[in-house]
């Protein structure tokens, strides 16, 4: 069993896995609603408008994670409002005025980086690296969870009832702007807290697939949040250990665990998967007699 | 669910409602009356603010002027004795929940948020599934559904709300002939019960036989009463100009 142990013997490794598991798990539990809201565009563009923040930060506090987290946060934010704003009402729609104000963000991310005297590189903050968690990220993440989690699982029902129909969630008094604004918060809160690990551009996949994965396997709102987030830390820990064996970087072998993780469930899910559903195809006629006898 | 008892009438009165997009109204200074028990067919030509209406009544549109009556009293924002069902192809049927998952929704707003769903509750949502004939689908994905099915999901699930004024946006679009007797029956089970129907509709032939008033709209109220008073070859002619089917005479109040 030293094999599957070792890794794990180093104070960094104990760390790194400690952030999986919060990481991966908030994540994949937030995933739900980003998958169930067609948000993923909407998450991309924040998690790539962090960049400035961080940048910011870095050139007025240094490289301490309070201040990181401070401008990574107030950039995401700027840029998701500043969507709401120039999507209400104007004849450019949301996702337009989303792909162009986290463009110019990125790049002026990209630009401020440049200026920044400290030892930073851009690859670190673009693909993060879990092995340099520190006590004081692990912190931040440990603080996220407690806000995010009871705040979410507190409103599950308003919430589900927001994503499945959110004419009928407002027409019965569910304050729904409020609860949209939450969700963004939420979004952001996680995404800072992730950063460290996996880096701006690979944050989505930590935040879809999981959820993802799960969305073709059930058919309830709940299995799909706690099982996002099972799924989440469970990839999130594989893809680290294998990292460590194969000597690569652990934010991408993360991503490519989940990805690996939806491939089986996009092929082999028995309900929605690809090839169960072209087995069933032949037996269609069954079905269709089933239906109408029912009916 | 026990039958409602009506210990005195029910009625939801419209007063000079008027309803605007983007400052273009859609429905100008329409008022009329509806009492619990009707069956209300709300017909009209393409753009003559059927769905408007709806929406309306439902608290998600904003008067512009006028105002809504029920039991007497104005409306105020959210009311849960209104259930809208909206239009099937709004609705995102890969949603991950079941048909019953669907129909306890509609006991959300009574239960506490991090409250535990209670006996009555469950009895609630039974008692819906019951009524609708779901009992047996109660575990199937609603996409697993046909379209008629679909329908009294949405309707079960506004009897577990206990709502009770049901709007239905154009809920016989897209149904084959059986679906459609089926929902009819439904309907008049409902109004039984004492529900207020108010439901779009465009198929003006099946009028006479599923419905027993009629509120005819062209942008504006054009007449509002029983299918004998109502829904005459004169109002219909002046709802929709001269496009009128000749082959729904039959169906005509003379």
């Amino acid at each position: 069993m030293d094999w599957l142990f070792e890794p794990f013997q180093h104070v960094f490794m104990q760390r790194a896995l400690a952030a999986c598991l919060l990481i991966g798990f908030l994540n994949g539990f937030l995933g739900a609603f980003v998958v169930l809201r067609r948000m993923a565009l909407m998450a991309d563009s924040l998690s790539h408008s962090l960049l400035p923040g961080l940048a910011v930060g870095v050139l007025l506090f240094g490289v301490a994670p309070a201040g990181l987290f401070v401008g990574a946060l107030t950039a995401a934010l700027m840029v998701a409002l500043g969507a709401q704003l120039l999507a209400r009402g104007a004849r450019v729609k949301e996702d337009t005025a989303l792909g162009i104000l986290y463009t110019v963000a990125f790049s002026s991310g990209i630009v401020l980086l440049s200026f920044v005297k400290v030892r930073v590189s851009l690859m670190h903050y673009l693909f993060g690296n879990i092995l340099g968690v520190s006590n004081q990220d692990l912190w931040v993440a440990y603080a996220v969870a407690l806000v995010v989690l009871p705040l979410l699982v507190a409103a599950e029902r308003p919430l589900q009832l927001l994503l499945f129909d959110s004419a009928v969630a407002r027409s019965q008094g569910i304050p729904t702007g409020l609860l949209n604004i939450a969700l963004v918060v939420a979004l952001v809160l996680t995404m800072v807290s992730s950063l460290q690990a996996v880096g701006v551009i690979l944050l989505l996949g930590l935040l879809v697939s999981p959820a993802a994965t799960v969305y073709l396997l059930c058919d309830s709102f709940p299995a799909m949040l706690w099982g996002g987030g099972a799924l989440g830390a469970l990839g999130s820990v594989l893809g680290l250990w294998l990292s460590y064996w194969l000597g690569v970087p652990s934010g991408a072998c993360i991503v490519l665990v989940l990805g690996g993780f939806f491939c089986l469930a996009y092929l082999f899910s028995p309900r929605y998967g690809l090839l169960p559903k072209l087995w069933r195809a032949r037996h269609f006629h069954h079905e269709s007699l089933s239906r109408w006898e029912k009916h | 669910m026990t039958a409602h008892t009506h210990t005195h009438s029910h009625s939801l009165q419209v007063e000079d409602l008027t309803v605007s997009y983007r400052r273009i109204p859609a429905l100008h200074h329409v008022s009329f009356s509806v009492e619990c028990g009707q069956c209300v067919a709300v017909l009209g030509p393409n753009g003559a603010g059927k769905s408007t209406l709806l929406k309306a009544l439902a608290g998600l549109q904003e008067l512009e002027t006028g105002r809504v009556l029920f039991h007497g009293r104005p409306m105020t924002g959210a009311n849960q004795e209104f259930a809208y069902l909206p239009q099937r192809e709004m609705v995102d049927w890969d949603f991950p929940t079941t048909v019953r998952g669907v129909v306890e929704m509609g006991r959300y707003l009574r239960v506490r948020w991090w409250r535990r769903f209670g006996p009555e509750d469950k009895h609630a949502v039974d008692d819906a599934l019951e009524s609708m004939q779901l009992t047996p689908l109660q575990d199937r994905q609603i996409s697993a559904l046909s379209g008629g099915q679909q329908q009294r999901v949405f309707l079960a699930r506004a009897l577990a709300q206990e709502a009770h004024v049901l709007l239905l946006d154009e809920p016989f679009t897209g149904l084959d002939q059986p679906s459609q007797d089926a929902l009819r029956e439904v309907f008049r089970e409902l109004r039984n019960r004492g529900k207020l129907l108010l439901v779009s509709h465009h198929e003006l032939s099946s009028v006479p036989e599923i419905f027993d008033r009629v509120v005819l709209l062209n942008g504006e109220l054009i007449a509002a009463g029983t299918v004998a008073e109502a829904f005459t070859r004169d109002n219909l002619t002046r709802a929709y100009g001269t496009r009128v089917f000749s082959r729904v005479s039959h169906g005509l109040a003379v």
